[in-house]
């Protein structure tokens, strides 16, 4: 149904449509035959005069959206539109700021601000002009002449927005800006990005981001999408009414923030089945979560004034992670079947209370029965080391199996990460310079 | 030196084992080889080289055929530059150019230089004839040949390591190929490629100086410049002459360092994106003269100026891309790639039929099988040395690494001599020979190595001196010492930087064989077994055949001991010693 609204939209109001992206999908080869699906069916639209935020968890492919979206990127299917143009390559109009500023170290800060306009061809003077005019605007007065490396953290992103601007772009696009900065100068530099775009200083008529972070994205955005991974696609849509300026204090603003969170941890509809927890299977993309990190989750969840049940944001504040450290811990809670997490709220299991109550010895062997359970690779691994005559096994074997279901550098990391596990669980042992598992205690 | 192992490490990292592109690259190279000597050999001999000049021995000109030597080395860089600039791009812009390009270079890496220059010089003599001007152009692509692999292996990783986000950035702001490659992949190459190209300098001097004066097809030729004032020395055992050359060359080495090199690695400090470590920024007494002068400034500006309008020449300008063309463009790209597989594969095969048809022709069996032999004895000698010179420097390399005041001082000097061309030292130790009837088999050896084993000095010297000092106190602590030390602690810290170090020893001893093995004094001359000395002799007979034979053999050697010995040390040094 959504389809045939879209069609019919897409000839009538193009004039305030900035961005209309049709159906995405993006895979990328894997070896001769077989493909890694990275987005799947992403349809969206993006107004005019709106900032919308795509928020993801790293790794569920929202960068790579961005780049298609900036023509960075060729899709495998579908399409992008800009202002009703098929997008074919890097559109003229749209400009990018990156996460880790993509300066180049050898320009002055004033070069670095000429380059959009060099490659357009401005005469000298001219790009001069413009660009002064620019540094000015975002606050850079002063360090014309300044290398990037002489500059901080925040002041190089200023940069990264000064060459944005300077191009006089109509959609502004930005990749993770404020991830790299710590949070005072990203609260600096986002309310001074909210100044211009509400005074209307530049000629920007959009503003499309993309962040891990749920505070960000309410904070400024008029619209949410929230990102699935595995593969990448669209799982929940939130508009964002609070007039600007927004605080986080203002329980509107949180009670914003618990939605997202909810929506973030609500099992899609399509996942629906009899068991609450996540069912996987043997090239599942583990997460990256610490033995130690999850005990320390554990720990907090248990503790009598939580009394085994959290808020997630509040999980979140107490432990200062953000949802890129945070999932990752959850989501191994709740494979292990040591905690539930759903509609916002963790809450401790009792395998997962016995497990925090035990000692070391005794919760490295409760460890090691829910990893045989409920981790198919880690069990996949025990028993290959169980039937082979000498125990021992190559790591490039288990390797080979992962990359038909990963990227090779997933791949890599997820099997480190369950050799991590299974060597705290004493159920294998590794030898990083042979790359060769074996059984810890052979029988 | 941190700079110096990351420059050197992008060239050996990755490729461990040959795949078959390198089988491809390996005929390629061997079949143009071959395809030189039997050019060579069709050529009518004796040639003519017009009037032959004459060396004087009078230190009164050593200025002038030093400046003659400079210039030639001049000229080699640039035109190693420009190959840098056109190959090493094309391969990193284009996958399909990168897989034979890529593989081809890194075999040529193992030609021995004098090799190019025994089989080359005909084909120039002939090609500028009753003129120097051959043999000039010939001692040029000598040099030209122990500088260009080198840089263009640097600067190809160099451009393929540009991080993606520069990339991006350079698409989403529309710069054209043009910009591209003057705004992001030459400034984020260039510490990469200076030092590189310093490092090729080192091993240029050396090969300017024998490159200059080579006996071919039993006649000498000199070009005038240092290296033929130490033949003609040489030729008249006049050792007096040899050392008034040495002092020059110092002079010269001396003044190349301060006012070329210094200079252009300060002002390459620019380049790097974050001061790595505890590493010192480079200074020039140039540079911050320079940079204080407001003549030069206002000069600098200029050529700023000037730059900018180069690098922004409108008709390099990018275009916007229109679909069409792009949608063209793939349509064309199967047909494109089937020619040009088409073409590699026909180039290959008439390769392939050509050496087996030489082969089969000219060459016998048992000459292939005595070259073999040959080549053995030389890599016994390139063995026993590197062992040899292992044990003698890294105790004392260590011991100064771990010193910062003395290892300050000692590495400009260890720098120093690994780039001053040793051959000019060959006389004196001939002398020695001579004198006390030594055997020629042991006693030539030492050669060999007299110039690269500065390279396992100053390595462990850079290797030492980076092991942590907090390490170094913990062993002091647990009352690790001696043995246990070595063993446990400094041997694997500096392991890595050994390895760079041995390997670079190990390339320049198989190329100094070839100048090592035959040695002369006065009308005495000196001949030991060994590969070096059969492409030697027969280079001066002007036996092509046997010349391709002896160098195709030798670059065989050098390319299996690399991929057998070298290149898992390498890997394991990478992978298992990284102490940052």
């Amino acid at each position: 149904m959504q389809d045939n609204l879209n069609k019919t939209q897409t000839t009538n109001d193009s004039q305030s449509t900035l961005i209309d992206v049709i159906n995405v999908q993006k895979s990328f080869k894997k070896g001769e035959r077989q493909e890694l699906l990275v987005l799947q069916d992403v349809h969206f639209r993006m107004q005019e005069g709106e900032i919308v935020a795509i928020l993801g968890k790293s790794g569920s492919g929202k960068s790579t959206l961005l780049r298609i979206i900036a023509g960075l990127v060729a899709p495998t299917d579908g399409d992008v539109f800009y202002r009703g143009q098929a997008v074919s390559g890097p559109v003229r109009g749209t400009s990018m700021v990156f996460q880790n500023f993509a300066l180049l170290p050898w320009l002055t800060v004033l070069q670095n601000v000429e380059l959009g306009l060099e490659a357009l061809g401005i005469a000298r003077e001219e790009r001069r002009e413009r660009a002064l005019k620019a540094i000015d605007t975002i606050g850079l007065d002063g360090f014309e002449s300044a290398f990037p490396k002489e500059l901080s953290g925040g002041m190089r992103q200023r940069v990264g927005f000064a060459r944005a601007l300077v191009v006089d772009p109509d959609v502004l696009l930005m990749d993770e800006p404020f991830s790299a900065l710590d949070v005072l100068t990203a609260d600096n530099l986002k309310s001074d990005l909210l100044d211009l775009w509400q005074n209307k200083k530049t000629g920007i008529h959009g503003i499309l981001f993309v962040t891990h972070n749920i505070e960000e994205a309410v904070l400024l955005a008029d619209r949410i999408i929230i990102f699935n991974s595995n593969p990448g696609s669209i799982r929940a849509e939130l508009k964002v009414n609070l007039p600007h300026p927004r605080s986080e204090l203002d329980p509107r603003f949180r009670n914003q923030v618990d939605r997202v969170y909810t929506l973030m941890t609500t099992v899609p509809r399509s996942a629906v089945g009899g068991d609450e927890s996540p069912r996987i299977d043997l090239g599942y993309r583990l997460p990256e979560a610490s033995i130690a990190e999850v005990t320390g989750l554990l720990e907090t969840l248990n503790t009598p004034e939580n009394n085994g049940k959290m808020d997630l944001p509040d999980v979140a504040d107490t432990l200062m992670l953000d949802i890129d450290e945070l999932f990752p811990l959850t989501e191994l809670l709740e494979i292990l079947h040591f905690a539930q997490v759903s509609k916002g709220d963790i809450s401790i299991t009792e395998t997962g209370k016995a497990f925090v109550e035990a000692d070391i010895l005794e919760r490295k062997k409760i460890f090691s029965s829910a990893l045989k359970k409920y981790v198919p690779l880690a069990r996949y691994i025990y028993d290959q080391l169980v039937r082979h005559p000498r125990h021992r096994a190559l790591e490039e074997s288990f390797l080979s199996l992962l990359e038909d279901y990963l990227t090779e550098k997933e791949a890599d990391r997820v099997l480190q990460t369950v050799i991590g596990w299974g060597r705290y669980a004493e159920l294998f042992a590794y030898d990083y310079n042979a790359g060769v598992l074996s059984l810890e205690n052979p029988n | 030196m941190v700079s110096l192992r990351n420059t050197f490490m992008t060239i050996y990292r990755g490729r461990l084992y040959p795949n078959y592109w390198d089988m491809i690259a390996l005929c390629l190279a061997l079949g143009v080889i071959t395809l030189l000597a039997w050019n060579a050999r069709q050529m009518a001999v004796p040639y003519q080289l017009g009037q032959a000049i004459s060396i004087h021995l009078e230190p009164s000109y050593l200025p002038g055929y030093a400046l003659r030597t400079v210039l030639r080395m001049l000229i080699a860089l640039t035109v190693s530059l420009l190959f840098t600039f056109t190959f090493a791009t094309w391969a990193a812009k284009s996958r399909r150019a990168a897989r034979i390009i890529i593989p081809i270079i890194d075999i040529l890496q193992s030609v021995p230089i004098l090799g190019f220059l025994s089989i080359t010089v005909v084909g120039f003599i002939e090609l500028f004839p009753n003129s120097l001007l051959g043999p000039e152009c010939a001692a040029i692509f000598a040099i030209f040949t122990s500088q260009a692999w080198n840089m263009a292996l640097g600067f190809y990783q160099t451009v393929k390591s540009v991080p993606s986000e520069l990339i991006d950035a350079a698409d989403m702001f529309h710069l054209s190929a043009w910009q591209r490659f003057w705004r992001i992949d030459v400034p984020f190459s260039m510490p990469g490629l200076l030092w590189n190209m310093m490092m090729s300098m080192s091993a240029g001097w050396f090969f300017v100086v024998a490159s200059e004066a080579i006996s071919v097809s039993n006649q000498q030729i000199l070009l005038p410049g240092i290296g033929s004032y130490i033949a003609t020395a040489i030729a008249t055992a006049n050792v007096q002459a040899i050392w008034y050359a040495i002092i020059t060359m110092l002079i010269v080495i001396l003044l190349y360092d301060q006012i070329l090199f210094r200079p252009l690695i300060a002002w390459a400090d620019k380049f790097k994106s974050e001061q790595v470590g505890q590493e010192v920024e480079a200074h020039s007494w140039l540079v911050d003269m320079l940079h204080r002068t407001r003549l030069l400034r206002s000069l600098g500006l200029q050529l700023a100026i000037l730059f900018d309008a180069f690098v922004n020449m409108s008709w390099l300008r990018s275009k916007p891309v229109s679909r069409t063309a792009a949608l063209h463009s793939r349509r064309y790209e199967k047909a494109i790639a089937w020619i040009w597989n088409a073409a590699v594969l026909a180039v290959l095969i008439s390769a392939v039929i050509f050496i087996a048809n030489v082969l089969y022709r000219l060459v016998p069996l048992s000459a292939i099988k005595e070259v073999f032999v040959l080549g053995l004895v030389t890599a016994l000698r390139v063995f026993v040395l590197i062992v040899l010179c292992s044990l003698f420097w890294v105790p004392i390399g260590v011991w100064i690494g771990l010193r910062t005041k003395v290892a300050e001082v000692v590495q400009p000097i260890a720098q120093f001599l690994a780039a001053f061309p040793a051959n000019l030292f060959y006389p004196l130790f001939v002398v020695v020979i001579i004198k006390y009837h030594l055997n020629v088999e042991i006693w030539v050896t030492p050669l060999m190595i007299l110039g690269t084993q500065w390279y396992v000095l100053f390595n462990v010297i850079a290797g030492a001196s980076v092991i942590p000092k907090d390490l170094l106190q913990v062993a002091d602590n647990l009352g690790v010492s001696r043995w246990l030390r070595w063993r446990r602690l400094i041997l694997p810290g500096i392991f890595p930087y050994y390895i760079t170090g041995a390997i670079t020893a190990v390339g320049g001893a198989w190329n100094a064989s070839i100048v090592a093995e035959v040695v002369s004094w006065g009308d005495k001359k000196l001949v030991a077994t060994g590969l070096g000395a059969y492409i030697s002799e027969y280079t001066a007979a002007g036996d092509f055949i046997h010349i391709a034979l002896g160098i195709g053999m030798m670059c065989v050697f050098v390319l299996v001991l690399n991929r057998l010995i070298w290149r898992p040390l390498y890997v394991l040094a990478e992978t298992r010693y990284q102490l940052i």
